[in-house]
């Protein structure tokens, strides 16, 4: 969300006294992910009630990012607003009021710190412009603070509340020049802020999803094929309808086509629905369920099977090559040294706590929907379309989410709710088995990375080559299955190869935290590790040194929405937050001990620099004891909401490390082995390490915080075994290989 | 059947297969949403409430075999929010998305019953069986330990008291 000339502030008065100020913005362009373009029309922000009481809209999808108070905050600064009479209210979902509204790729504080900021500091100007003109005094002479207009000079005051309707009559400010504060002024950013919501989780009340209700909702379950998109050739449907409580049961043929990718948002899946009065009713008659499948050609698929198809793949000519500098063959057969390693990091599961479910109430030609989904505007098209309707018959509420983590960018628990809700003509709550869950996501595409890299002399990287094996037919990539020519360290080595190469998969694959760099970091980092200890040289003084290698051209920058061009790795930036990590980790006095080390790894996604070092134990028996992480961090100038962000970070890292040590989705006979938590482990309090972050604040804008912290802390804790140990990690997860928590 | 349950100190009649597991009960029939499922094979604790003031997981627990004895969930911990576990946790600011909070605060307010001034030891071990899918640990630790200071009387703040800003009220 850009303001700009065609952007400016809307007033309107309230009934009974207050004022209502909106923004019309610049509609974004078209994303496949994050859905068509919209009109040109008013949203409103801010509402000043009579009494002072301040309402902001959150209009963002809250999956636990903290976006509902941090977007609030940054309108409540520049409106000088008193941060307790602010009251916060989530929006349903209305892409002609508040245009982009959707979570997902750290892209909330880097889209609205400018354009929210700019709506408070008009509010605050019309507020200010109201006073004066009531006192007949210069502007220039007012102030505001904490929800009121000062004149100093003569002593008086003016709460927001009592001169909101004044404001309400006055011309509104030019958005493009309007003041905004001087960040030293800063009462509310950069300020520590209770979630908005906690007071509510704390004592049970019903913000989630899955606690909405309707009168006289029905509940369903929907049995899926193990392998995907599998049809349904007959179902024991009959003696379905009779257990207990069971309104009705269907087979639901679906419209997912065959083929030899599996789209983002595929549509609606094959299988058996069962609605009952009550969710254990329909899970209880599930289990009496028989179904006869038709499996389709997933059956074939198997974890085995693509590891086999990989090696073969990594001898032969790539598919594509995604970027080529100078002449890596040629300075590989020169260097003085060769090191070469095969990586491999399979699919895993983005499991967040709340079970995927909607509740859908279809109403004769139009639908109401109320989801925790990220993306609504992807659900509202997927909905309309599999139902047959116009996009406007479709209404979105939404709602909390227990964890989001990627999986909620897709919609199809909203769309098999819908076309439940339309076939038994009732409100019905959609509600996902854990089971389900597991074996039906989008998973985080698994992956092999074939590396060969030589130094010179000095040894210094002179060659870089990996053939990178991911998803897809032929050119044509798997959702989340290509990497950026400009991943580090490309621009960096003077010879320098990207290759590319897949094999198909019947899987739906999607992004998970991170996406891409959750696994680039750890190839990459850890192969820059092996290479530094092939060159004799301390870790952190080679990668320093490498981001000294002047980049032979600037590439294409990544452009992830379009619209929205991605700065590239800044060394500097990089640099900065090695050193400080390294100055708080002691890295330079480090003790490594045969047992116990020290390893260090950085990485550049989502516009942020993060820069780790971990402290860990590695037992004879290959027990792992992760003591302590110390993370650094540039994401700008300021870090919005301090208290949420660091506990953020706490959670990427301990989510890294989640992924590290135990988490691999595997196939055999293309179902899904993994079903449920004890078989794709996450880290349980005993394990969590002790987590230092820092920040380091640079003259940059303010960008997201929720997925960059957390590649790095896969490759410093491997690079750390590596040095306790001796024994190289390239696969994920550990416990592939012997390893286990300590 | 008929169980007679004794809800957050209410004695209520349900009619319900001896087989349903209480945090069905608790969800559907009573209607109390702070209970939460999370993978319905005990791994998770998110269902985690008290029986005859111990920490179980309601997903694993049949209906039949919680008739008749006292059981306490998130909403009953305290009538106005003010269990020290919940101010704690108000306090530290703990939860992100905040789905596993309720067993969390469940188990921690258990081990605190049983064990006033937990040791970092006693914390692992009683914290065991809750997940925390965003990786609040650090966080929910804090607020065990602030918990146990603040003990039975408190001065904190309760979640009714913070303005209408902090407290997030909404319509």
């Amino acid at each position: 969300m850009v303001v700009n000339r065609r952007s400016f502030l809307r007033v309107t008065s309230l009934a009974g006294g207050g004022v209502l100020l909106g923004l019309y913005i610049k509609p974004p362009k078209a994303s496949a992910q994050f859905g068509p373009p919209v009109a040109q029309v008013p949203n409103n922000f801010i509402k000043i009630d009579p009494d002072g009481t301040v309402t902001i809209m959150a209009k963002d999808p809250e999956v636990g990012q903290g976006v509902k108070t941090m977007l609030p905050m940054l309108i409540a600064e520049e409106l000088d607003a008193d941060w307790k009479m602010v009251k916060i209210q989530q929006t349903d979902f209305d892409d002609t009021k508040y245009a982009l509204q959707f979570a997902g790729g750290s892209l909330a504080t880097p889209f609205n710190w400018d354009p929210m900021r700019r709506v408070g500091a008009a509010g605050r100007q019309l507020l200010v412009s109201a006073a004066a003109k009531t006192w007949g005094v210069p502007e220039a002479e007012c102030s505001t603070a904490a929800g009121r207009v000062l004149h100093t000079r003569s002593n008086k005051s003016v709460g927001y509340g009592e001169i909101a309707s004044k404001a309400a009559a006055m011309p509104p400010p030019d958005l493009q020049k309007v003041k905004l504060k001087d960040p030293k002024d800063y009462r509310i950013i950069g300020h520590s802020q209770r979630g908005v919501d906690t007071p509510k989780i704390v004592t049970g009340k019903p913000v989630f999803a899955i606690d909405f209700a309707l009168p006289n909702m029905l509940f369903a379950v929907y049995q899926k094929c193990p392998v995907f998109a599998g049809k349904v050739v007959s179902a024991n449907l009959d003696e379905i309808k009779t257990m207990p409580g069971v309104r009705d049961a269907f087979v639901v043929e679906g419209d997912v086509k065959g083929g030899t990718i599996v789209e983002q948002e595929p549509g609606l899946e094959p299988g058996v629905a069962i609605v009952a009065d009550s969710w254990w009713q329909a899970q209880t008659a599930r289990e009496k369920l028989q179904v006869k499948w038709d499996e389709g050609h997933g059956a074939s698929q198997s974890s085995v099977g693509f590891a086999q198809k990989a090696q073969e793949l990594s001898h032969q000519h790539p598919v594509k090559t995604l970027r080529k500098d100078g002449d890596p063959d040629g300075a590989l057969g020169s260097a003085v040294k060769v090191v070469e390693a095969a990586y491999a990091y399979p699919f895993i599961s983005h499991a967040p706590l709340e079970p995927q479910n909607c509740t859908a109430h279809w109403q004769g030609d139009k639908i109401e929907i109320w989801s925790n989904t990220q993306v609504p505007g992807g659900g509202r098209t997927l909905v309309a379309k599999t139902l047959g309707i116009a996009e406007k018959e479709v209404t979105i509420h939404m709602q909390r989410g227990g964890g989001g983590f990627g999986r909620r960018l897709t919609n199809d628990y909203m769309v098999e709710s819908a076309w439940i809700s339309k076939k038994v003509n009732a409100p019905v709550k959609l509600l996902w088995t854990r089971e389900d869950d597991f074996g039906h996501d989008y998973y985080r595409p698994g992956g092999f990375q074939f590396l060969k890299a030589g130094l010179d002399g000095s040894g210094k990287i002179v060659a870089w080559r990996n053939h990178f094996i991911s998803w897809g037919d032929g050119d044509k990539p798997s959702p989340q299955s290509t990497m950026s020519a400009t991943e580090f360290p490309a621009r960096y080595i003077p010879n320098y190869a990207l290759h590319w190469s897949t094999q198909p998969l019947w899987l739906k694959t999607g992004a998970l935290r991170a996406p891409g760099s959750n696994v680039y970091a750890f190839v990459i980092q850890s192969f820059i590790d092996e290479l530094a200890h092939a060159a004799g040289k301390d870790p952190l003084e080679f990668r320093l040194a490498l981001l000294d290698n002047p980049p032979p051209d600037s590439g294409k920058p990544d452009e992830p929405v379009p619209g929205l061009r991605l700065p590239q790795l800044d060394p500097k930036r990089v640099r900065g937050v090695l050193q400080l990590v390294s100055e708080k980790s002691g890295w330079d006095k480090r003790k490594d001990t045969s047992g116990r080390a020290m390893g260090i790894a950085f990485h550049f996604s989502h516009m942020g620099y993060f820069a780790e070092v971990a402290d860990v134990s590695v037992s004879a028996e290959k027990r792992v004891k992760v003591h302590k992480v110390w993370v650094a961090a540039d994401i700008g100038s300021q870090i919005i909401n301090p208290n949420f962000a660091e506990n953020l970070v706490h959670g990427a890292v301990i989510d890294g490390l989640s992924e590290l040590m135990g988490q691999q989705i595997t196939l055999e006979g293309g179902a899904v082995m993994q079903q449920n938590y004890d078989k794709h482990t996450m880290v349980r309090m005993a394990q969590a390490p002790e987590i230092e972050v820092h920040w380091l604040k640079t003259n940059n804008p303010p960008t997201g915080l929720g997925e960059p912290a957390l590649p790095p802390v896969l490759p410093a804790v491997c690079n750390a075994i590596f040095t306790a140990s001796g024994a190289r990690v390239r696969e994920t997860p550990l416990v592939k290989s012997g390893y286990s928590w300590a | 059947m008929a169980f007679q349950l004794i809800v957050n100190g209410r004695s209520t009649a349900v009619e319900v297969p001896a087989d349903m597991p209480l945090l069905w009960v608790i969800r559907d029939v009573l209607k109390l949403k702070g209970t939460k499922y999370g993978c319905g094979i005990g791994q998770c604790g998110a269902c985690t409430v008290h029986l005859s003031g111990k920490a179980v997981r309601s997903c694993q627990t049949p209906v039949s075999a919680a008739a008749k004895a006292p059981i306490t969930t998130l909403e009953g911990l305290s009538a106005d929010g003010t269990h020290p576990v919940q101010l704690a946790w108000l306090e530290i600011d703990v939860p992100q998305c905040g789905y596993c909070q309720a067993g969390q605060m469940m188990s921690a307010a258990a081990l605190l019953a049983k064990t006033p001034k937990p040791t970092d030891q006693d914390i692992n071990s009683a914290m065991n069986g809750n997940l925390c899918r965003c990786g609040t640990y650090i966080r929910i630790r804090q607020a065990i330990h602030k918990a146990a200071e603040i003990g039975t009387t408190s001065k904190l703040k309760k979640p009714s008291e913070f303005a209408v800003g902090q407290s997030g009220a909404q319509e």
